[in-house]
């Protein structure tokens, strides 16, 4: 079970703190836990384990390719492997690395991609991935977790430690809106409705919960109740509430920090039509690379706040009833 | 060909710049932007071919910053050299800036590769060595890469091609400031021997102080005058956060929150 603690406010304990202690107490419990990173444990925040763990936390400096690599063969040497580098560099830059060495060969890899999408702030366009969710997607039987917050973080690392298959978890690190208390369970594969409404349902993931939240309050103040789903589990998706929610509200929209080419926007929208096909809108980057800017800029330049977003459910609801 | 004085006093203003630059933002890479301004300042005060007014130039030659996020160094160097009015560096990273953190070739003026993601800058700068030979053109590309970056494969696929294709115009510069992100490389993952790889990847290579502008000037007429058919690889041997103590001192000086205080004082020595 979760509750929601949402005002707008930042947490206050960094998440990497809640992802470095949930490491330790692996390390410390399960001696078949290793940790790989390619010269970004200073930014996750686990130096410290480094030290403690020289044999099972390893830094294999700037090789994403190579990381991966060596995690499949911990894995089939019976290790648990957790591997990090910033979202684009784990992903894209080592695809086939998860693709062969991780998913094909069936080992079992919980991939930690930090800082997705716009998230990357002020590292601009070419550390700014909107595709890795896609590409994640194709793996067969992979698991997607857009991470909202500290709670979600620990709730859906415990879920999944001791389940087998390739794991990708976006993990935002900076400036995270609270969102869910602590102590907040999570279920893979089941989403959850933050807000009850009958108009229209907004099914959103990772950085964008809070500013569905946003848009949600505000189409409130005009007489409009929007559902609003936090679908963190991109894959596998809670295809039952994707269904309920077409049949309860007749239009969906996503919303999500990641590109609309194969993202959890396309992955609702097959939910939908191969089951109970209503309108579906896609808020998500489109045919764009991503830029460089401080994050408040970003999330106006992709049409991501609480006001766009309810601009969107607007001309949503319009566009549905003219038709 | 500017003189070694005056290379000396061009590499003391790129610094300068760099620091204003960063310091405007507040925060940014300032260890591997240091380690770098003197080999700016020899290629951009004496070694390369451009024109300022015309970046697009079909005969210039071209210039890879493969470790992307010394993209402020190099920006100002343009700036100093008249891409782009020296004013410009007060925007980095702002909304719509022309100067992101990393090098953009679509946004600034005299950027001639986009980079950011480490471990692609020298590949490129085969084929653009390849597309030069293929053209019957002599021009050079330079490249500068972090010795951190060195450990991402495809350097050494394209350390391979460059040798393979008897790329001579192929200049790779490789900042061995002994640090990246996490640590020292020794700590982290350690490189070995970079001079003797390239040469066992038959390039021509040599190292010589990287914040010597004479020496680095002298190292790059050397290698020209000996390397026959071989690409060219120049070690920097330097520092992290190279010209300014406080920087270099400092454990994590890959990326910080720069203290206004400490690059005014900085600066203030600088431009004594
Ligand atoms: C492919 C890739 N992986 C990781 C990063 C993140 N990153 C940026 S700079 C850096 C360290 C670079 O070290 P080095 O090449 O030695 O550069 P320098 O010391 O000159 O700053 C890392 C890991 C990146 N930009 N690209
Ligand atoms: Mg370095």
């Amino acid at each position: 079970m979760f509750k929601l603690a949402y005002n707008g406010n930042f947490e206050s304990l960094p998440i990497t703190e809640v992802f470095s202690s949930f490491l330790g107490e692996r390390l410390e419990k399960d001696s078949r836990t290793v940790y790989v990173d390619a010269d970004l444990m200073a930014l996750i925040g686990v130096r410290d384990l480094w030290k403690k763990y020289p044999d099972r936390v390893l830094n294999t400096g700037i090789m994403e390719g190579n990381m991966i690599g060596v995690a499949s063969g911990l894995a089939l040497t019976g290790f648990k492997p957790y591997v990090h580098s910033f979202a684009a560099f784990v992903t894209r830059r080592a695809f086939d690395q998860i693709f062969i060495s991780a998913a094909y060969n069936k080992n079992t890899m919980h991939i930690i991609g930090s800082e997705p999408g716009i998230k990357q702030d002020y590292n601009g366009g070419t550390h700014m991935t909107f595709e890795d969710v896609a590409m994640m997607r194709t793996i067969p039987g992979a698991f997607i977790f857009d991470i909202t917050d500290n709670a979600m973080l620990l709730s859906v690392l415990n879920a999944t430690k001791d389940m087998q298959g390739i794991f990708y978890y976006r993990l935002p690190m900076s400036e995270i809106r609270k969102v869910y208390a602590d102590g907040s369970e999570f279920r893979v594969g089941k989403g959850n409705i933050l807000r009850e409404g009958k108009d229209a349902t907004i099914i959103v993931s990772g950085a964008l919960v809070s500013m569905a939240l946003e848009a949600a309050k505000l189409l409130a103040e005009e007489g409009i109740q929007v559902r609003v789903i936090d679908m963190f589990t991109i894959k596998p998706l809670d295809e039952p509430l994707v269904i309920e929610s077409a049949k309860k509200t007749g239009i969906i929209i996503t919303a999500e920090n990641a590109s609309v080419n194969g993202g959890l926007g396309e992955a609702v929208s097959r939910c939908v039509t191969e089951n109970y096909p209503v309108y579906v809108k896609h808020v998500a980057v489109k045919e764009e690379f991503g830029e460089v800017g401080p994050e408040s800029y970003l999330f106006e330049r992709y049409g991501f706040t609480g006001t766009q977003l309810a601009e969107e459910v607007k001309k949503a609801i319009q566009l549905r009833s003219q038709s | 060909m500017e003189s070694d004085n005056n290379l000396k006093a061009f590499a003391n203003d790129i610094r300068i710049e760099t620091i204003k630059c960063l310091k405007k933002r507040g925060f940014g890479h300032v260890g591997g932007c240091m380690s770098i301004v003197e080999t700016l300042s020899v290629l951009y005060g004496s070694v390369m071919k451009y024109d300022a007014k015309n970046p697009q130039w079909e005969d210039r030659d071209y210039f890879i910053l493969s470790k992307g996020h010394g993209g402020p160094a190099l920006f100002a160097t343009l700036a100093l050299k008249g891409f782009f009015p020296v004013n410009w560096l007060d925007t980095l990273c702002e909304p719509k800036t022309l100067l992101p953190s990393h090098c953009d070739r679509l946004r600034t003026p005299g950027v001639d590769v986009s980079t950011g993601s480490l471990g692609q800058g020298l590949s490129v700068a085969d084929g653009i060595a390849k597309g030069f030979k293929i053209k019957g053109k002599d021009n050079w590309v330079y490249v500068i890469l972090g010795d951190g970056e060195c450990a991402e494969g495809q350097n050494w696929e394209a350390a391979q091609f460059a040798s393979h294709f008897k790329l001579s115009h192929v200049v790779a510069f490789v900042d061995w400031n002994k640090r990246q992100v996490d640590g020292y490389i020794n700590d982290v993952m350690s490189l070995g021997d970079i001079e003797g790889k390239f040469k066992a990847f038959g390039w021509y290579a040599a190292t010589v102080s990287g914040s010597d502008t004479e020496a680095i000037k002298t190292a790059i007429e050397n290698a020209k005058k000996e390397h026959g058919e071989m690409p060219i690889a120049i070690v920097l041997d330097g520092v992290k956060g190279s010209g300014v103590p406080e920087f270099e001192e400092m454990f994590d000086n890959h990326f910080f929150n720069l203290d206004a205080e400490l690059a005014d004082k900085a600066i203030a020595r600088l431009e004594a």
